[in-house]
């Protein structure tokens, strides 16, 4: 915002409230109500408005409170924004970004649970970016307000509270990520696994417990959902001959199954065992907290299946009976 | 042989430079000022509305005919390549509303925004499209507004304020309200007209967008061109109240013979004086 005049925040609470979570906390006083919008609750028509004002030459920020509100809105940023440039041949460009808290928090129930990341991913005219630690925050946030093209920024509620150790170079004011490529976190040999967001974390700490047991789990960060760094995860599966896929959205059709698609096309022959897809259960999220804790991915399911693998938890169990 | 050549390269320039350069129309340059009454009287909604004497020119009024005219020719030729699959997918016509495009140009610039819904043929060359670059998109050729891409209902002009061209109905409303946001942002001072359909007046979107361009004073004009049919419904079918002009409520309307093109420049010229000093105002025509 500072850089250039033409950025300017919007959405609920964002001004005068600092921010439903805090984010954008002390921006109307530095920046003043202009640049800083406090809307009434009307997803379909601030997006729009943000979209139009994209369409001028303006540089909006669009903050959905959670991206489960963004279902409202999804029209103009599907329709509006990200059609756009190619239905006009150019002409129009959106320089728009849409940001907020998505997936799971705690407790919030089924409407308030949902991950979009499969949904925004899918849709050509997009870039989908989904940072983890506050490096990814900074950097990925600085090249989508950037970029000349609609942006969706699906960021998550629990991960604003947590602290990470940043270098000086991400401190300087120039910093910012290059969109479409994923970080590798930590690096192995045995197992690749993929996350993004939240579960990049618990797959870190599954590595950790798993090098105890002398397995070298290799850790991929996404960072970018769409455009997917199919470089990255082919490089590392022809390295480790292993893929596992973290993500807390629902099973089908998601960020694991078009890994998994691509790593059969590119990787195939490189394959030991079938790719192995940890997702969200096929359920809404309950509200109780032990219903909440199974519907999401843990550390645990992580490490067990890595160490045994769906199969031979099948076989175990129909020998068991 | 000659002239016929002549007039496949008129084709290639905005239209009424193109007719002014035929010999079968008469043409005039006088600028004598001439009064004409509206039709109708206009119809205030928490406004009074303007007056019914409307200032024209001679050049004016031929300019009027003329390009009125070749909009009617084009849609009549789009109906009959439409029927003979030259024209693919959906072709929403403009015959009987060019009134509208053509008295709105007069009462505005080229820096003020205009945003429609899919029946957009006639706003595009009104803001100086061609004859080619609209047949060319209509019939899918990369010598298209959109270089085919787009189709029928997706023409953009950007560099004269023309920002589509939308297909979902409503969509355009929000839009057209981020556009004048984005001109009071940029202290333009210019305005942006959103034009709708019957059918759209019954968005919600509209009045969500509404709202806030109420709240935030933007330079917006609603423009409801009512045809009295959403797509195949009829307009008593589908509207409780079929009043648009006073559908917004809070918000000051104006209710317009569209039919008639002084009537339409009047209001036009109206509704920016109006937006650039006391935000939003809703027009039915």
């Amino acid at each position: 915002m500072s850089a250039d005049p033409k950025v300017f925040l919007m959405g609920e609470e964002v001004g005068e409230y600092q921010g439903a979570y805090k984010i954008s906390k002390g921006l109307l006083e530095k920046y003043g109500p202009d640049r800083v919008v406090d809307t009434p609750i009307t997803e379909a028509g601030f997006t729009g408005i943000g979209v139009g004002a994209a369409y001028y030459g303006l540089r909006p920020v669009i903050e959905f409170m959670t991206f489960n509100f963004s279902m409202q809105a999804i029209d103009h940023i599907i329709n509006s924004a990200a059609k756009s440039n190619y239905m006009s041949a150019g002409q129009i460009s959106v320089p728009i970004v849409f940001r907020g808290p998505n997936g799971a928090a705690a407790g919030v129930g089924a409407q308030h649970s949902q991950c979009y990341a499969a949904w925004y991913a899918s849709c050509p005219g997009l870039k989908v970016l989904v940072p983890y630690s506050s490096e990814d925050a900074r950097g990925l946030l600085k090249a989508a307000i950037r970029d000349p093209d609609p942006v969706v920024f699906l960021e998550n509620e629990l991960l604003y509270g947590e602290s990470f150790p940043v270098s000086a170079e991400t401190l300087d004011s120039s910093f910012c990520l290059p969109i479409g490529k994923a970080k590798i976190e930590r690096e192995g040999k045995d197992v690749t696994i993929t996350a993004f967001s939240k579960m990049v974390g618990y797959a870190l700490q599954a590595a950790d417990i798993l090098a105890k047991e002398g397995i070298s789990a290799e850790v991929i960060n996404l960072r970018s959902i769409r455009p997917l760094d199919r470089s990255t995860i082919n490089a590392s599966v022809r390295k480790t001959n292993r893929l596992i896929t973290v993500e807390e959205g629902f099973p089908q059709h998601g960020i694991g199954a078009e890994i998994c698609a691509s790593v059969l096309e590119d990787s195939f022959e490189y394959l030991d065992a079938p790719v192995e897809r940890i997702a969200g259960a096929d359920v809404p999220m309950p509200y109780a907290a032990n219903l909440e804790r199974i519907s999401v991915p843990q550390v645990e399911d992580i490490l067990q299946l890595t160490k045994v693998g769906r199969r031979l938890i099948c076989k175990k169990t129909n020998e068991a009976e | 042989m000659a002239q016929l050549t002549r007039r496949a390269t008129d084709l290639l320039k905005p239209f009424s430079v193109a007719l002014s350069s035929t010999r079968l129309l008469t043409t005039t340059t006088s600028t004598t000022p001439i009064t004409v009454e509206t039709s109708l009287p206009f119809t205030g909604h928490r406004i009074d509305p303007p007056s019914r004497s409307v200032e024209t020119t001679p050049q004016e009024l031929m300019t009027f005919f003329r390009d009125m005219a070749l909009m009617r020719r084009m849609e009549i030729a789009a109906d009959s390549l439409y029927k003979a699959k030259l024209i693919r997918g959906f072709c929403h016509l403009y015959d009987g509303q060019e009134a509208v495009a053509v008295g709105m140009e007069a009462a505005i610039t080229k820096k003020d925004c205009i945003i429609t819904a899919y029946r957009d043929h006639c706003i595009f060359l009104g803001r100086g499209g061609t004859l080619l670059q609209c047949f060319a998109e209509l019939m899918g050729r990369k010598d298209g507004c959109s270089k085919g891409k787009g189709g029928s209902m997706h023409f953009y002009k950007k560099d004269s304020g023309f920002y589509g061209g939308h297909g979902i109905v409503g969509a355009q409303i929000p839009l057209g309200c981020g556009l004048a946001f984005a001109q009071k942002y940029s202290k333009d001072e210019t305005v942006t007209f959103a034009l709708y359909g019957d059918g759209a007046a019954n968005q919600g979107q509209l009045f969500e967008a509404l709202n806030m361009a109420a709240l935030w004073d933007l330079p917006a004009i609603l423009v409801c061109e009512n045809n009295h049919y959403g797509m195949g419904t009829a307009e008593w079918r589908a509207a409780k109240s079929p009043a648009y002009y006073k559908r917004g409520d809070y918000v000051p309307g104006l209710k317009v013979d569209g039919m008639d093109v002084f009537a339409v420049k009047q209001a036009c010229k109206f509704a920016k004086e109006h937006a650039l000093k006391n935000g939003p105002i809703v027009s039915a025509y």
